[in-house]
């Protein structure tokens, strides 16, 4: 069975998996709407700044944003001065950790959705009258779904599994910022490798599900003729 | 009521540029072959793309100008696309009622119902896009832009990427647009039957220019175009059905120039239909020949005498009583038969298709 502290680091990494999906989808649908659409000179370098956090080590992410949020950061002490409080292990900066983590998990998927639409459908619905934000409502994000549900459960997942960042930037703190992965890790640290098993095998489930429901959701869209 | 177009557009290798009065009733065909930039005319027409320059005037209402750019959401357009474009995600009703919902109540003047029925597509309505030939979805598309009730029908060479067979099963519900809602229509095409088969009036574009302006059967019989020097070159008669020979599964036609017999029309008398006839099919006689199997022979006088690129051909036209033909013929023919304007010959033509 799980053990109370364990329960709490598991609710603990299914809010910030929750939240900072939210807030990222959200941000990234005008970044990835440009990016499909643009045919800016800026475009490469901001496609290869958005790959960035998928090739750099999480503890290189973690070490910069404790650097920016902590105390002394440009970030943290704007904060600080106008009486907000740093970011530095606190779950706001685990948030922001996680969303600058799981960004290409994000905006990729969206962007190729857009880019897949094509400009054709959206010529057509703007020669039946429809504004540009009503085109945008109806035609694009309608098709670009499958997108979203890509993107939302590549983002949760990969947070799901979240280590490095955390580790830098939020400690160790149980009951605030402590999520599931650093538990396993503190359970393997004093050789409690059943506790350990137990956490683990709970995020086993948990990702395998999310990844085939997506698999299955995706096919039946396919069905339903969105595909291409 | 007219429109009045002037775009000009510099895309470094191609420069097109044009300024055009064209009537706003009846079709419009802009007809050129592909890259003459005749889609792109079209494209700024409906506000799709924006010229360098540009100038819309639509039966007095600016859409373009100096200062203002109308977007196509307001243009009161209609637009059918070279491939249907029609939304995956929604199903054929869905997909023809998208426009109608957003045209005002006031301007609503064509209802589903009307549509649906003149399109035959009832049996289409609950499938999907994806679950359409591309016949059917070209016809969905149409009614989709008709729903709108617009001023104007813009259509890109809607049947060009359909094959023969769906492109005759898509003409006859453009003719019914034309004659049952009168909607006026600009209709871009590179194909000689389609535009002989449906426009009034003719548009003739080459490299971003326009080379010749005006009613069809004006621009066709012009020899100072690249049109009839083209092997397709070929004229149209409106003629009107006079009766039925059922013994030979023939109709005989008259058009102002004389006769002509036909292989049997589906019409019945006093329908009147047009004719295509090719400049070579067409040969000439001083005499009337007897004793020929060709049956149709119009008496006719030589107006003009070109010498066609091709070293060999000549091209003649003819009045027939107001209609003019066009015959290719060789320039030893011509030279032999001592071919010059004022001298009457007879015409005879060989075949002819009917197209309505």
């Amino acid at each position: 069975m799980l053990l109370p502290q364990d329960l709490t680091a598991l609710w603990i990494t299914l809010k910030l998996a929750s939240i900072s999906t939210v807030i990222l989808i959200v941000l990234c649908v005008p970044l990835a709407w440009w990016l499909a659409h643009t045919r800016s000179r800026a475009k490469t370098l901001v496609e290869a700044m958005v790959t960035l956090p998928l090739v750099l080590p999480p503890t290189v992410i973690g070490f910069y944003l404790l650097l920016l949020l902590g105390p002394h950061g440009f970030v943290g002490g704007f904060l600080e001065r106008i009486g907000v409080g740093h970011l530095a292990f606190s779950f706001s900066g685990l948030v922001i950790g996680s969303m600058i983590y799981s960004l290409p998990f994000v905006v990729q998927p969206l962007q190729n959705a857009f880019a897949s639409t094509g400009t054709r459908v959206l010529e057509a619905a703007a020669t039946l009258r429809a504004r540009p934000v009503d085109r945008f409502l109806t035609v694009s994000l309608p098709l670009a779904r499958r997108g979203f549900l890509t993107a939302s459960v590549l983002s949760f997942a990969h947070t799901l599994g979240e280590f490095g960042v955390i580790i830098m930037l939020g400690g160790n703190i149980p009951g605030r910022t402590q999520v599931a992965s650093v538990a396993i890790y503190n359970h393997v640290e004093s050789m409690n490798f059943a506790a350990a098993h137990n956490l683990a095998l709970v995020l086993v489930v948990m990702s395998f599900s999310m990844l085939l429901a997506v698999y299955v959701i995706n096919r039946r869209f396919k069905v339903v003729g969105v595909a291409s | 009521m007219t429109i009045a177009a002037r775009f000009y557009v510099d895309r470094g290798a191609f420069v097109l540029d044009v300024d055009v009065q064209l009537p706003s009733r009846g079709v419009t065909a802009l007809f050129g072959k592909s890259g003459s930039g005749k889609t792109t005319i079209l494209r700024c027409m409906a506000g799709l793309e924006q010229p360098d320059k540009g100038h819309v005037v639509f039966n007095g209402e600016v859409w373009q100008d100096a200062e203002r750019f109308v977007p196509p959401h307001q243009r009161r357009i209609g637009y059918v696309f070279q491939e249907a474009s029609l939304f995956p995600h929604l199903t054929a009703r869905g997909n023809l009622r998208y426009g109608w919902k957003r045209t005002p109540l006031a301007e609503r003047r064509i209802d589903e119902d009307e549509i649906v029925a003149l399109l035959d597509i009832e049996p289409l309505l609950g499938r999907y896009p994806d679950q359409l030939s591309g016949g059917e979805r070209q016809r969905v598309a149409l009614g989709r832009a008709m729903l709108t009730s617009p001023s104007l029908l813009l259509l890109d060479e809607p049947l060009s990427a359909l094959d023969r067979e769906r492109k005759r099963e898509i003409l006859p519900y453009l003719e019914r647009l034309r004659d049952e809602l009168a909607m006026p229509m600009l209709y871009v095409s590179h194909s000689h039957d389609e535009v002989i088969r449906l426009a009034d009036h003719l548009v003739l574009i080459e490299d971003g220019r326009v080379q010749a302006n005006g009613p069809l059967a004006e621009v066709l019989v012009r020899t100072d175009l690249s049109l009839s020097a083209d092997a397709e070159a070929s004229v149209m008669i409106e003629a009107e059905i006079v009766e039925h020979d059922e013994q030979w599964h023939l109709s005989r036609l008259v058009f102002s120039g004389g006769e002509l017999w036909v292989p049997r029309s589906e019409y019945a008398p006093g329908h009147s239909v047009r004719v295509r006839v090719h400049a070579r099919d067409v040969s000439l006689t001083l005499e009337k020949a007897s004793g020929t199997s060709i049956n149709n022979l119009i008496h006719a006088t030589v107006t003009s005498v070109v010498e066609l690129e091709a070293p060999t051909h000549a091209l003649v036209r003819l009045d027939a009583n107001g209609t003019s033909l066009l015959a290719r013929i060789t320039r030893r023919s011509s030279h032999l038969l001592g071919l010059e304007p004022g001298r009457t010959v007879w015409a005879q033509i060989k075949s002819m298709a009917l197209l309505d």
